[in-house]
């Protein structure tokens, strides 16, 4: 049926016709809802039925599991905090609605800026910012406004992605520059023991003390004070939306890695990384935070949805094989000790992520010139 | 007049020759000192582009750059007095940028550029184009942040009182605003608009 209406449309949106120049936002609709019946005409070709658009599906699949417990996280977490007895449901249904306008206020914003810019450009609308406007959402804390939401979403797309060239050229992760952005501009609505919780903010004047992430705790020396490792790796505690929860993080890693989609190297290595600067600081212990115990690292704040979604975006990653297990095993390391050794930011993930994107192509230089290197020494000297 | 309003639009130090962006970045984090870095600029580029211009058949060439330098440097001395005498507050707030206008690229440019191959008088209108392109420039970004991070204008509240997240409202200061890397994103997005108008003419 819909595929009916569609051809029926096609004629007033080609070149020259009535409404020609939103013919690329025919385009992106059309090959949304069905793949598109054009092939490219020219060139060697690999014959794969992953197209971007499977790979953006796959990813938000992957994500599911994170939206799912993080909607259901942001209910308990709001129940337990102030004393109501909730249902699994009613519970899962208030995180729910709160999440939702985040996601909606990130789509409409970050889509309109894609369509807009690819209309004015002439281009077809790419797929890219399917993904980045679920990620959005999943690393906002539940209580960020949502005209923040929105203003970092065109921060990140037109500074991070359009002026680089849209889709597949920029340099730094747009979810985690929208993060960022917030997180420099707006500081206290992102950090500190307010924000986690639905309703701290609100000015309802309800006395409550406990809203820290552990990741807060720990960096302010509460280590007593931190959650069992069960809660940690359920996710049974304060953070933002899709993040709280390891093992949601696992299965869509699960996903990811199933498909082919992501790349194990990186998420081995950044894992690899956490846990040999976690414990050479055992072995230093010259404070309690020193001396967690470096397991704990992997499961609080944002390091598994970092690990798994972020650092593995295909276009700010490393692109060369021996270049991912380095920009993955820094990245790891570069977490550990922004967290335990800057008081400034609790969370190093989307720093040590963001810095090593800016590396990334730095270090696949290095690697193809060192191939260069060894495959020249292989050749006589006076051919 | 071309030589005037040519380095305020078409030739601006700023966004197209993008020469002095370090000031730039550095003093414009509020409209005041903005404003008085601009004029301090365009009073030592125009003044020092005048006396060299006087003297440019007497310098011999090899030491032309230590002679520029006394001349500059004598300019900057004697606003820097100044300002310090008589506004002592901006004075305080650009600290060390009103001494670091000597190294400012914009002056030494248009000396090197102009002023060493043509008469006196209209050099001196060519640094004062430049240094009222470097102004204007300076302080369109100065408004930006000093609006949209600070929510004033020369100090005075701008944005209701009323409208802040503390007093019940919906809205915040943005603090990367106030941080340089936002300047140089601003600086940016003129230099973009600039551009795509210069290419449509």
């Amino acid at each position: 049926m819909l595929r009916n209406i569609l051809n029926r449309l096609r004629p007033s949106f080609e070149k020259g016709a009535r409404f020609g120049f939103l013919h690329s936002t025919f385009e992106a609709f059309e090959s949304f809802a069905f793949v598109p019946n054009t092939t490219t005409r020219s060139g060697v070709h690999v014959r794969d039925c992953n197209d971007l658009k499977r790979v953006m599906t796959v990813v938000i699949v992957a994500l599911m599991p994170a939206l799912f417990f993080g909607c259901w996280n942001i209910g308990y977490q709001h129940a337990h905090t102030f004393g109501l007895e909730m249902t699994f449901w009613s519970m899962w249904i208030y995180g729910f609605l709160r999440v939702l306008p985040i996601i909606i206020v990130s789509y409409v914003v970050g889509l309109g800026i894609e369509f807009t810019a690819a209309q004015l450009r002439g281009h077809e609308v790419n797929e890219g910012f399917l993904v980045t406007g679920m990620l959005i959402p999943l690393i906002m804390p539940v209580d960020v406004p949502l005209w923040m939401v929105g203003l970092a979403t065109a921060f990140a797309v037109i500074i991070g992605k359009e002026i680089f060239g849209g889709t597949g050229m920029n340099i730094f992760n747009p979810a985690l520059l929208a993060r960022a952005f917030i997180f420099f501009s707006y500081p206290s609505h992102i950090s500190g023991d307010r924000v986690w919780v639905a309703g701290l903010q609100s000015p309802s004047g309800v006395e409550v003390t406990t809203g820290a992430t552990p990741l807060a705790e720990a960096a302010a020396g509460h280590i007593d004070r931190l959650p069992s490792m069960a809660d940690l790796f359920f996710g049974f505690i304060p953070g933002s939306i899709g993040e709280t929860s390891t093992l949601a993080v696992l299965i869509g890693a699960v996903i990811l890695l199933y498909t082919g989609v992501a790349s194990w190297k990186i998420m081995f290595s950044c894992v690899a990384g956490l846990l040999a600067t976690g414990f050479l600081m055992n072995w230093l212990a010259v404070n309690p935070y020193m001396s967690l115990p470096p397991y704990y690292h992997l499961c609080m704040g944002g390091f598994a949805f970092g690990a798994v979604f972020m650092a593995t975006d295909p276009v700010t990653a490393a692109q060369t094989e021996i270049g991912k297990w380095l920009y993955g095993f820094l990245i790891g390391v570069l977490t550990m000790l922004i967290r335990v050794f800057n008081e400034g930011y609790p969370e190093g993930m989307m720093l040590a992520i963001l810095l090593m994107n800016a590396f990334a192509p730095l270090i696949d230089h290095y690697v193809v010139a060192s191939h260069i290197r060894r495959r020249l020494k292989r050749i006589p000297a006076n051919v | 007049m071309k030589l005037f309003t040519d380095p305020i639009s078409k030739n601006n130090p700023i966004t197209v020759l993008v020469l002095g962006i370090c000031s730039a970045l550095a003093v414009t984090v509020k409209l005041e000192p903005a404003l008085v870095m601009g004029l301090a600029v365009t009073i030592v580029t125009a003044c020092s582009s005048f006396i060299l211009s006087l003297l440019r058949n007497t310098i011999p060439p090899r030491i032309r750059i230590i002679v520029q330098l006394v001349v500059v440097a004598t300019f900057v001395i004697l606003i820097d007095q100044f300002l310090r005498a008589f506004a002592y507050d901006v004075s305080k707030q650009l600290s060390v940028f009103v001494g670091l206008i000597i190294t400012n690229c914009i002056i030494m440019g248009r000396i090197e550029a102009f002023a060493l191959g043509n008469k006196p008088w209209p050099s001196f209108i060519d640094g004062l184009g430049n240094g009222l392109g470097y102004g204007m420039i300076l302080i369109i970004v100065a408004f930006i942040r000093e609006l949209f991070g600070s929510g004033t204008l020369f100090g005075y509240q701008m944005i209701p009182e009323s409208w802040y997240i503390t007093n019940g409202g919906f809205y915040a200061n943005n603090g990367l605003m106030i941080l340089p890397p936002m300047a140089m994103i601003v600086v940016g997005i003129i230099i973009w608009i600039q551009r795509s108008f210069i290419r449509t003419n």
